[in-house]
């Protein structure tokens, strides 16, 4: 028997990287293709931040030019904070919630698929959607609310919302281990809206009362929202050290909850 | 065409060998125990049904198997090696019961998706093939009727080209075309050399398709061997007449295992049909429409399990 096992494992040809490489690119572009044909997840995610940034950040604002052109500036940072949020947790949470507790995610388990390409995947596709949120916003506000940003702060705002679908997107796998398939998009929601006008993403930060400016420094939208606001130039706070310390603390937080909640769910009824 | 399948690309698993194990496997999930003590031996190029009703503990088995739970004692090997090894994965394919499947990606998508997963998958029009996808290779999931989904499913098992298969329940909820259909596809996989562990609470399946039948009931083997074997283990026939005997005086009879009554049409479920027959003649002389027969596998399934279950577990 010994023998025999010994040749079987012998016999197993080995992946090679070039397969690897292959496989991650495919689970990750039918994971963005999986997702751009859900309406519900495509439509929404893209239209509402802008939307929103139509809303508040072009029809709601001050009749003067310089202050509209501002206010539409200052939002442009925040709402983007907001898409990218929405995309990353609906991206993660819901998506983890529905295909954990209703069997899909067994069959990839039982298949030679490693889990990091699954993972990496919802990242890859969190991170596109964030890209073409920030895109959509940069041009709807510099066509129709005269932003004007330097190429290079553009490029950052891109870059900064992009990377945000990495705490956020941890965030969204925790829930996604903590939620059931029915109830993750009510649960998102509860925790999405809140986090979002807390952090300041709505109404900026500085009109909020004085104790929602000091708790806003535990929510990690705020984080990214500063950042958001750096890149282009309308940041009120010192360097970005700070935030890119809480953010990558957050990012380390939440996935130590996926890992301890994955590893209950080990060798229970869920995968 | 066949052709590319036959060619395994690492030596077949020798026949008669045995592929994978369980060895005095137990599982419970909170309070209940779902499986006791279980041992079965999976042999190279066999199709093995697993037989029971819901609950018997079939899926949690094939969930060891396949190394998506662990038991709380025992011990699991698959080719020789732990079956959570992602290396021993290669070899294996699984076609398991998933309530909901990405329903926005095309027949065509998930299969290239999955042959992805292998070092050496079926080219993915072979796999089409084989699953009988081809006419429906660019609808998408959601578009399609039970049947196509679970060929899809059984697309997804086979496309790595495994040499051992998992088929949990493959023809749940197929009409009887579909079903047929279902198993001449799992016929050829079995003549190709594959082995294959089937659950199924169909007997009318595993007497169909299976080399051997494990019954399996709350959690534990009740039966095993070749479906003859499982036939012959119950001795009991099947006698059927009409009589204006009352329901009262046919039961007392001795031999009777089980009864039904509609009417004046009896059926009676007896260990022996002589001594049950003559002694109905002697109470009836009247007695008319008398057949008797012989247990299907179905009545040997039901006496099995029934017979373990009023002797309690032991």
């Amino acid at each position: 028997m010994a023998a025999a096992s010994f040749a079987a494992r012998l016999a197993v040809p080995q992946r090679s990287f070039r397969n690897l490489v292959e496989l991650f690119a495919k689970e990750a572009m039918y994971e963005v293709v999986k997702n751009v044909r859900i309406p519900i997840y495509a439509v929404s995610t893209v239209a509402f931040p802008l939307m929103f940034y139509v809303l508040f950040g072009i029809v709601l604002t001050p009749n003067n030019p310089v202050n509209r052109s501002q206010a539409a500036t200052y939002l442009l940072a925040t709402m983007g904070t907001f898409g990218v949020m929405g995309a990353s947790l609906f991206g993660f949470a819901v998506s983890l919630a529905v295909e954990r507790g209703q069997g899909w995610l067994q069959v990839k388990r039982a298949s030679p698929m490693p889990l990091s390409a699954y993972f990496a995947a919802k990242l890859i596709s969190a991170m596109l959607f964030s890209g073409t949120i920030a895109v959509g916003l940069l041009i709807v506000g510099s066509v129709f609310a005269h932003v004007r940003l330097a190429p290079i702060q553009a490029a950052e705002l891109i870059s900064v919302l992009m990377a945000a679908s990495i705490p956020f997107g941890a965030l969204g796998l925790a829930l996604g281990y903590i939620a059931k398939p029915n109830s993750a998009p009510p649960v998102v929601n509860l925790i999405y809206l809140p986090l979002s006008f807390c952090s300041g993403l709505w109404i900026p930060i500085f009109l909020l009362p004085k104790f929602l400016q000091q708790a806003a420094r535990l929510l990690p939208p705020f984080h990214v929202s500063q950042l958001a606001l750096r890149a282009v130039g309308m940041s009120r706070e010192t360097g970005p050290t700070g935030h890119i310390q809480a953010l990558v603390g957050f990012t380390l937080l939440f996935l130590g909850v996926a890992v301890v909640l994955y590893r209950r769910d080990e060798g229970q009824s869920y995968g | 065409m066949a052709a590319v399948i036959v060619q395994p690309p690492w030596p077949a698993t020798a026949p008669k060998l045995t592929v994978a194990q369980a060895n005095r496997v137990s599982k419970a999930y909170g309070s209940v125990q779902a499986l006791r003590e279980v041992s079965l031996g999976l042999r190279g190029g066999e199709l093995l049904a697993l037989l029971g009703p819901n609950g018997a503990g079939k899926t949690t088995l094939v969930r060891m198997l396949l190394g998506l739970a662990s038991p709380d004692s025992g011990r699991i090997s698959v080719f020789g090696a732990d079956p959570r090894d992602e290396i021993m994965r290669y070899r294996v394919g699984a076609m398991l019961q998933v309530a909901r499947v990405p329903e926005t990606l095309r027949v065509r998508e998930h299969i290239d998706l999955f042959s992805s997963y292998y070092p050496n998958p079926l080219p993915i029009a072979e796999t089409l093939r084989i699953a009988g996808l081809e006419e429906i290779k660019t609808r998408r999931f959601g578009e399609l009727s039970g049947g196509q989904r679970q060929r899809v499913l059984f697309g997804i098992s086979i496309c790595g080209n495994p040499d051992l298969l998992f088929l949990d329940e493959p023809t749940v909820g197929l009409d009887v075309e579909a079903r047929r259909l279902m198993w001449a596809q799992i016929r050829a996989l079995v003549a190709l050399g594959k082995t294959v562990l089937l659950t199924t609470h169909y007997l009318h399946e595993a007497d169909a398709l299976a080399d051997r039948i494990l019954v399996l009931q709350h959690g534990a083997i009740v039966a095993e061997g070749t479906p003859a074997e499982i036939k012959a283990r119950t001795i009991g026939k099947q006698v059927r007449f009409s009589s204006r005997l009352s329901v009262e005086e046919v039961r007392t009879i001795p031999g009777v295992v089980s009864l039904t009554a509609d009417q004046q049409k009896f059926e009676l479920q007896v260990q022996a049909a002589e001594p049950v027959v003559r002694e109905l003649l002697l109470r009836d002389s009247w007695l008319s429409d008398l057949e008797v027969t012989t247990a299907g596998l179905e009545e040997a399934f039901l006496a099995l399990t029934q017979n373990h279950y009023s002797k309690g577990v032991n």
